[in-house]
């Protein structure tokens, strides 16, 4: 057995048995990542030395008989758009490649204060704009899956990293699916917090008031264990949410009796791949037979969602990438003038899905358009979250599918920007709303993993991880490893 | 409603971007599909409905105004891309 091939949870376990230490864990990943990464392509920075000091701390602390905590010794992966003091922080975007922060983000620092292994800063779409990992400034990363298919974006170097065996654990941004995307193409468990449950300090900002920060792993015993470490209060983050952080691990019971489940059925609409719709349903009934009670459920604006999506995220990102001005850090062009020099600098910095979006933005928010772009979207919002309300008047969670189809291939959507926002119909108005949700494996089709989405109530993150982990434990997705190349 | 290639233009000089010649005609086409989908919210009826910018009940988050300890200019200066005298240095801004 090789440790690469284990479970968070598992390998806690036995480094407390002081059956493996804190450095053949790291080492064996370390290992794994020779033997893979050229293939998959994850990672953007790794930092191996880092790790293996980290995990010889771990060591000594285990030598001394000192209490470990939680995620103590595991080797996990940050999205590289998450800062890290000392590491280079690039956003898959030129404009930052050499950008080297000067502080760490609150879950890179709070990681760090639980003396988990940091293997390295892992691939996105540029500012985490992208449903693929294609809009990468630097390169694509590939399904661990079939690599010829995307992993999801825009966490995609996460999620292939964790699919892979490559790391335990992986943090992304949610922003509008951007966790849960590349979990449901990957195979892998994927959550995006309540809105204000992570502190965002420290993570580079797209869409202020979507993003989110959030665990992908290979099981929900291993989310529950992460989120754990990540989430709480944070006075650096005026947004976060000051409510105590439960433990999500005491939420893992293997039956669903007494829990109320709908299904939305606006989510099951023309455009959902039959064999992911019949994937969906066949785990409806599974959750069912757990003792779960379903019906159906109506959200009527959910078709608006996508169309108010797109016009809030790019207004805030138009606002948010203003910063990158080539004057306190970043790339800096040549210009004459001040002006000159900004649109040089802003050009040859970003990509062009960056770009597209920073116009898209500024025309939503110009004089003349705001009220007929922005505001509208803002009071379609307010119908969305309408629609949560309701809805959570009469069940606990909802059911749906993450994504229309399973991992297209790569190249396959370059080209149409409009096809590629549709990728994210299913799960941007868990954004809007400002609710949690779960991505896990519910079956295959064509060799590529289906993703199902349980959406909560707003901290309503335990009773997610319960449905979550009841029917994970029915099944044997979570045991399966993906190939990568082999056959 | 069109989005022309002018419009483009002035959207891409409001974003401080410069805009290559075969470019323009591309953006141009994508931001008229994007928004031609987008026009999909005239649909919704949102009289006296009030927008939703934040999802959080959010209010002024006040902290006692104390002295804490800030970047070290040196490190506030490691990613300048110029710098002089302990200053970020820019291109010219004013005449004179």
């Amino acid at each position: 057995m090789e440790l690469h091939t284990l479970k968070a949870h598992e390998l806690q376990d036995k480094l407390r048995k002081k059956e493996v230490s804190a450095t053949e864990i790291a080492q064996s990943f370390l290992k794994r990542i020779d033997a893979v990464e050229d293939k998959v392509q994850a990672f953007i920075t790794r930092t191996p030395e880092a790790a293996l000091a980290q995990a010889r701390r771990v060591d000594e602390k285990i030598a001394r008989g000192e209490r470990l905590a939680p995620l103590a010794g595991l080797p996990g992966v940050l999205k590289d758009n998450i800062c890290v003091k000392g590491t280079k922080t690039t956003c898959g975007s030129r404009i930052l490649e050499n950008f080297v922060p000067p502080y760490d983000a609150t879950v890179a620092a709070r990681l760090a204060g639980q003396d988990a292994v940091i293997l390295g800063k892992t691939n996105l779409d540029e500012f985490a704009m992208g449903s693929s990992t294609e809009n990468s400034a630097f390169f694509t990363s590939r399904n661990p899956w079939d690599l010829s298919a995307v992993p999801g974006g825009s966490s995609g170097g996460s999620g292939a990293a964790v699919s892979a065996a490559m790391a335990l654990w992986g943090l992304g941004s949610d922003t509008g699916g951007s966790v849960r995307l590349p979990a449901a193409f990957c195979g892998i468990v994927g959550l995006k917090p309540t809105y204000g449950r992570v502190s965002r300090y420290g993570l580079v900002a797209y869409g202020s008031s979507l993003d989110q920060i959030g665990p992908l792993t290979r099981d929900v015993r291993d989310c529950a264990l992460v989120m754990g470490a990540i989430a709480g209060h944070d006075p650096l983050d005026s947004t976060s949410v000051e409510a105590p952080v439960p433990d999500y691990t005491k939420a893992l019971v293997p039956d669903l009796k007494g829990m109320k489940i709908g299904i939305p059925k606006e989510y099951f609409v023309a455009g959902l791949d039959p064999a992911v719709e019949k994937a969906i349903q066949g785990a409806i009934e599974q959750l069912r037979s757990l003792g779960a009670e379903c019906r159906e459920v109506s959200m009527p604006h959910t078709e608006y969602a996508l169309a108010a999506y797109y016009l809030i995220a790019t207004s805030e990102a138009s606002s948010n990438l203003a910063r990158y001005d080539g004057v306190g850090y970043g790339h800096r062009g040549q210009g004459n003038d001040i002006v000159a020099m900004y649109k040089r600098t802003r050009t040859e910095g970003f990509g062009e899905e960056a770009r597209r979006r920073i116009m898209l933005g500024t025309y939503a928010l110009s004089s003349g358009y705001y009220d007929a772009y922005y505001l509208k979207a803002l009071k379609v919002r307010t119908l969305i979250r309408q629609d949560f309300d309701k809805a959570f008047d009469q069940v606990d969670v909802l059911v749906a599918p993450i994504s229309p189809t399973t991992a297209f291939k790569i190249g396959e959507k370059v080209e149409d920007p409009l096809a590629m926002y549709l990728q994210d119909v299913c799960t941007v108005p868990i954004n809007l709303a400002g609710v949690p949700a779960i991505s896990l494996p519910c079956g295959f089709s064509g060799g590529l993993p289906v993703g199902l989405q349980i959406i909560g109530r707003p901290l309503g993150e335990e009773a997610l991880l319960r449905a979550a982990y009841a029917f994970e434990q029915a099944n044997d997705y979570h045991r399966r490893l993906a190939p990568v190349g082999e056959v | 409603m069109k989005i022309t290639r002018q419009d483009v233009e002035q959207v891409a000089l409001l974003s401080r971007l410069e805009i290559a010649g075969g470019e323009a005609e591309k953006f141009t086409g994508q931001l008229n599909a994007i928004f031609g989908y987008i026009d999909m919210l005239n649909k919704v009826d949102t009289e006296g409905v009030e927008p939703t910018a934040h999802v959080l009940p959010l209010k002024n988050v006040m902290r006692p105004d104390e002295v804490r300890a800030s970047l070290p200019r040196e490190e506030a200066l490691a990613n300048a891309p110029a710098r002089e005298d302990g200053f970020f240095k820019v291109p010219k801004i004013l005449e004179g």
